[in-house]
């Protein structure tokens, strides 16, 4: 298997939350509130994503692989596509287009704020990941891409301040992206013994 | 026999690399689709089986006048989607977990300022009163509601028997606490055990039931058993779950969700679509099995009944 392979293989693997979460609405099997677990799922994978995305630079750096560069733009999309979801099944299936409330949940609850934020700072990022705007950009696409800092700390905000508690999860995501932060902290290469 | 064979095979016959390699590579993705679709099946959402529960039947029971002519929801809905932290914070974890809880024997203590203070088992609790059935909407604070057919008993005739002294003005509610049965208490959620509290005259009121039963059967347990409270016009949390200690105070209880989180939670807690709560509207509200929200009605509809026991208060600083 070559890396075109593998990228097939995870371009469908990335597709199978979607379509578990479509045989769930269709088979009922979402529980008592299928709209909220849609909502969630999506987030869910929307945040796991990004945070794989982030993945990607320090696995480089420590195990020396090449190949996992290679995913990285398709796991970014992947992110923004599931929080492009996420954000739909809020406006379409949760509030079905309510603008006033959508309107004021934007500007009263901080964690629908933030994860507004997260989410419209993810476009620029969706939209100029093409070759020729990394070639027309140059060296200020990784400035713009840089962004995905932010996005990241803003989801996993956004997580962290839905419940009304503070429960594993959100926690454990939290550890992850400081994890993932820190391991960019390092010296890019140990200097030479001389 | 002469055996003819074609001099060279056709320039038009060879598959050029390209497709060739296209052919490979769309097979290979198929058998993969195939293996990981046939993987991801394993893992798919399933219905599970609500168990036949041996829940006891409570005998006949008398209509009440307070029930609402909703429809109820399913008892699937109402006893696999609950918030009841003592197993879990997602949920359907109280459907899963709860059945760690012993509701045999039970005992509930009676203290504070009463005159017969003491600790009785849920039959002497019990035993006097007569048992209705109360379909009642329930409005939770996360902007969702039911119908629910409880089974129970005015909370009223309770506290009569037992006869509060003048000072009591508030009666204060405790859960359980046994991290052995209630698996979520090994984490420090919430300031356990839960606690919950009433103001005297809200807990007398005719609305407020403490309920052993709903769907004519015994409570699951993850909906509370073997006796919790129902106050209808204030949000879920307020009717606090497997209670054993019914505490008569002075003193305003601090119920768990204030102490938690004073800002977000206030002692009254009534329904009220004017007071927002900073993670969630509560202008609206989902029922479950419905798809468009629908309005919320201050004290969720039983405005009629108890709005007066606030008459002069301002409810957006008593929330």
């Amino acid at each position: 298997m070559n890396i075109n392979h593998i990228k097939s293989l995870i371009f469908i693997a990335l597709l199978l939350p979607l379509l578990w979460l479509g045989y769930g609405a269709w088979s009922g099997t979402l529980g008592a509130n299928p709209i909220e677990a849609i909502t969630r799922t999506l987030g869910d994978w929307a945040l796991r994503f990004l945070l794989l995305t982030l993945t990607v630079t320090p696995l480089r750096r420590v195990s020396g692989w090449g190949w996992p560069m290679r995913l990285r733009r398709m796991l970014g999309l992947y992110a923004f596509f599931y929080a492009l979801l996420h954000l739909g099944s809020y406006i379409v299936l949760d509030q079905f287009f309510y603008w006033p409330e959508i309107g004021s949940d934007i500007i009263k609850r901080p964690f629908i704020t933030i994860g507004m934020a997260s989410f419209l700072m993810l476009i620029p990022l969706a939209v100029t990941s093409t070759d020729r705007w990394m070639h027309r950009l140059g060296r200020n696409w990784r400035r713009l891409h840089k962004l995905v800092y932010p996005i990241a700390i803003g989801a996993v905000t956004h997580y962290l301040m839905l419940a009304k508690v503070l429960t594993l999860e959100p926690l454990l995501y939290a550890v992850i992206l400081v994890v993932l932060l820190l391991a960019r902290l390092k010296p890019r290469q140990k200097s030479p013994i001389t | 026999m002469l055996i003819k064979r074609p001099d060279d095979i056709k320039p038009s016959e060879i598959t050029a690399e390209g497709i060739y390699r296209q052919r490979r590579h769309f097979l290979g993705t198929a058998a993969a689709t195939t293996a990981l679709l046939a993987t991801g099946g394993l893992l798919l959402p399933q219905r599970e089986v609500v168990a036949a529960t041996d829940l006891r039947p409570l005998g006949s029971l008398t209509k009440s006048p307070f029930s609402t002519t909703e429809k109820p929801n399913s008892v699937e809905e109402i006893t696999r989607y609950n918030n009841f932290y003592e197993f879990g914070t997602g949920k359907e974890d109280p459907a899963k977990y709860a059945h760690t809880l012993n509701t045999e024997p039970w005992s509930v203590t009676i203290a504070g300022e009463v005159e017969k203070p003491g600790r009785y088992t849920l039959e002497d609790i019990l035993q006097p009163h007569p048992l209705e059935e109360r379909i009642y909407r329930l409005r939770c604070v996360e902007a969702w509601s039911m119908v629910i057919p409880w089974v129970g008993f005015p909370l009223a005739d309770l506290i009569k028997r037992f006869t509060p002294t003048s000072r009591a003005r508030y009666v204060e509610f405790v859960t359980l606490h046994d991290p052995e049965q209630m698996p979520g208490q090994r984490r420090p959620t919430l300031d356990w055990p839960y606690v919950e509290g009433l103001r005297i005259d809200e807990a007398m009121h005719p609305l407020t039931i403490l309920a052993v039963g709903l769907y004519g059967k015994e409570l699951p347990k993850q909906n509370g058993a073997p006796l919790r409270l129902v106050v209808p016009w204030k949000y879920g949390f307020k009717s606090i779950k497997s209670i054993v200690a019914i505490r008569f105070t002075e003193q305003m209880p601090v119920s768990t969700w204030s102490r938690s989180n004073p800002r977000e939670y206030g002692f009254y807690s009534n329904v009220n679509p004017e007071v927002r709560h900073p993670r969630w509207s509560q202008q609206r509200e989902r029922r479950i099995g419905e798809f468009r929200k629908r309005e919320t009605l201050p004290f969720n509809g039983y405005a009629e009944q108890v709005a007066h026991l606030y008459s002069g208060m301002d409810l957006k600083k008593n929330f």
